[in-house]
């Protein structure tokens, strides 16, 4: 009876095993997808994915992501099972969001902070003024160090609705 | 036909007593045209429109003012009469973005722009003639939503039902019972339009039960008009029984799933007014401009429903009803239960305004300090979409947003009615409110982070790709510089000495 009992159970939990939906995405693929993907490096890592890759392998805290704020820190903390808690001022400080503006006047077309974008967010040519993609834009700043003429400031991302 | 296929009073909503029901049907009357006309280039859900007017230009009654790029969720906005255009101005509304408005300085003339026909039997028109013909009259829900009319009605089949929402959704607004009592020929015409349009079977003339003049008149013209596909009918006096869904579910008894769209239902929700304007628009040629709004409250003298231009002021219009009673007035843009309160009086008429609500003192009292919710439930009894306030109150707090969306915040409409019921005085709709727009907040910053990582990893693979490129052109050079050097004599050899000026070329050959 017993016996008979521990086999059925045996048997769902083997069912439930194979059927049911299985965890199809890596730990750090699921890390990345809490990250906010402004790619801006300030958590020392080239990238979102390379710092979530990082978090998994035991090399990186948790508390590293200054753009993500102490709201993804929690996120992270809930999903890996460690004491929440806020950002490392190490890492930067969390603020509102923001997008990179070029001040067409004064650009000079030499196209390094092209090169700079993470995300392809700035358009132009040589020696023809550039402009930031303000919808691609996720304000990581990583353009403005390489401007020879520093025409590139960050505002702040006013909220959108689409609603009337 | 005029059967009367009364509903089944919803479980759901609230049922007023007292002055709110009381109040018939104001009376209607037609508002001068101000001098001074400020026209927001955003009176939609959707994208803002291009102005397409400059300053110092003249400007004729119904000419587009502002349009919406291609075909994008918009509608176009129109002259409301005919002027010179003085400028832009940038308009705040209280919960919106600041829109800028078209501001023309009228000059009475009201001389007609003649771009739009007019037809005598716009029955006949082909479907896709009509359906153009509303988008580009600039038609948008003129029951306060204002969502862009042509759009709704773009589903291409699967509709059967029709609804004409003349139920007013909120007590003491009564735009809709002055129009289906003035003119209910215009829109049972607009309703035949639609029908057309939608290739539906029925249409449904909601309206609710005390509207007697209103349902008299209109049942009066669809004997008149003798389409048995027109029916009226009579909805219990309850809010929110005017919103969009609530009607459908009350009149249809099917429910709308929770983030989708009404006309998943098999049914299309328009307003009678929104009716009324395009078949206006049809018969004459004339866009949306002017639209029917409630002055009432017992703040000002002579509550009236005014036919008022777009973009004429509140305070014209409170003059025209005799001012205001007292000195501590209220003023509420909408109706009592889901209006805005409007810090000052300069605040245009547009698309969507239903009603000007002036509060005198003795109207509103002052709120009572918020008690502890003490699980009484009532919220949840009154809540017309079904959601647990009680419960949404508790987690909007916690700011534990996994379980707002689990409970289904984001189909609550708002309405109130739980803010009504608690006897605690919990100010719900206000934080479900801020709740929503931080889950819209945050729904967009996972769509713009995908976004970027999309991007990332595809300027990645670009640069990895480039990078391998370039690796193995230098491998090949230099792995066989013979073989390159042996086919450059070759083609010097040949008398090509055009290849030799450009070393490029010439290496990678």
């Amino acid at each position: 009876m017993l016996g008979g009992l521990a086999l059925l159970i045996g048997l769902a939990v083997w069912l439930a095993d194979t059927r049911l939906p299985q965890q199809s995405e890596s730990p750090a693929e699921r890390v990345n997808q809490l990250l906010p993907q402004s790619q801006c490096g300030q958590c020392g890592y080239p990238g979102c994915r390379p710092y979530a890759e990082a978090i998994i392998a035991g090399d990186a805290d948790i508390d590293q992501c200054a753009p993500g704020g102490d709201r993804t820190v929690t996120a992270l903390a809930n999903l890996l099972g460690r004491a929440a808690v806020g950002v490392n001022p190490v890492y930067g400080s969390p603020g509102p969001a923001q997008v990179a503006v070029i001040n067409d006047s004064a650009c000079i077309g030499c196209t390094l902070c092209i090169a700079a974008c993470p995300v392809d967010a700035i358009v132009g040519a040589a020696q023809h003024a550039h402009t930031v993609l303000r919808d691609e834009c996720t304000g990581c700043e990583l353009c403005i160090p390489p401007c020879p003429v520093d025409c590139i400031a960050l505002r702040l991302r006013l909220p959108q609705r689409v609603a009337a | 036909m005029t059967a009367t296929p009364d509903s089944r009073p919803p479980r759901w909503g609230i049922r007023f007593t007292g002055d709110a029901v009381r109040h018939s049907t104001l009376p209607l009357c037609t508002a001068a045209v101000p001098g001074i006309l400020r026209v927001p280039l955003q009176q939609h859900i959707g994208h803002r429109t291009v102005p397409l007017v400059a300053a110092g230009e003249r400007v004729l009654k119904g000419q587009p003012l502002g349009a919406v790029r291609d075909q994008t969720l918009g509608a176009r906005v129109h002259a409301p009469s005919s002027g010179v255009v003085r400028g832009l101005e940038n308009l705040t509304a209280p919960g919106r973005p600041a829109t800028p408005a078209v501001v023309i300085e009228t000059d009475g003339a009201d001389e007609v722009w003649p771009g739009y026909p007019a037809h005598a039997k716009p029955l006949r028109l082909a479907t896709s003639a009509l359906r153009q013909a509303v988008i580009e009259a600039g038609i948008v829900g003129l029951g306060g939503a204002a969502f862009p009319a042509g759009l709704k009605l773009n589903k291409g089949g699967g509709v059967d039902t029709l609804i004409l929402n003349g139920a007013e959704c909120e007590p003491c607004i009564n735009c809709d019972a002055a129009l289906l009592q003035a003119d209910p020929q215009r829109v049972l015409l607009g309703a035949q339009i639609m029908l057309r349009i939608l290739e539906a079977d029925v249409c449904l003339v909601a309206v609710k039960q005390g509207m007697d003049a209103a349902a008299a008149a209109l049942a009066g013209a669809i004997e008149q008009v003798g389409d048995d596909r027109l029916r009226l009918v009579t909805v219990p006096p309850v809010y929110p029984v005017g919103g969009e869904a609530q009607l459908i579910n009350v009149l249809t008894g099917r429910e709308i799933p929770a983030g989708g769209l009404p006309w998943d239902s098999g049914a299309v929700c328009q307003n009678v007014a929104t009716a009324a304007a395009v078949a206006r628009f049809l018969t004459s040629g004339e866009p949306l401009i002017s639209r029917i709004v409630t002055v009432t409250g017992a703040g000002v003298a002579r509550p009236t429903n005014f036919d008022a231009r777009i973009g004429t002021p509140v305070a014209a219009l409170i003059a025209a009803a005799g001012g205001y009673v007292g000195r501590e007035c209220r003023l509420i843009m909408g109706g009592a239960m889901m209006g805005v309160p409007l810090a000052n009086d300069s605040q245009p008429v547009t698309k969507a305004t239903n009603c000007f609500y002036v509060a005198a003192p003795t109207e509103t009292t002052p709120r009572s300090p918020e008690r502890p919710c003490i699980r009484c439930g009532d919220c949840a009894t009154v809540c017309p979409v079904n959601l647990m306030p009680q419960l949404l109150l508790q987690s909007g707090r916690k700011n534990d947003f996994e379980q707002l969306e689990h409970l289904g915040l984001q189909s609550c409409i708002e309405c109130g009615a739980c803010d009504y019921v608690c006897p605690s005085r919990i100010p719900l709709t206000q934080q479900f409110a801020a709740n929503k727009q931080a889950l819209w907040e945050r729904a967009r910053e996972r769509r713009q982070a995908e976004q970027a990582e999309r991007r990332f990893s595809a300027r990645e693979a670009r640069l990895a790709a480039a990078a391998a490129e370039r690796t193995a052109a230098l491998n090949s050079q230099t792995e066989a510089p013979e073989a390159a050097l042996a086919e450059l004599l070759k083609r010097v050899e040949n008398g090509n000495d055009r290849t030799t000026k450009d070393p490029d070329t010439a290496d990678k050959g």
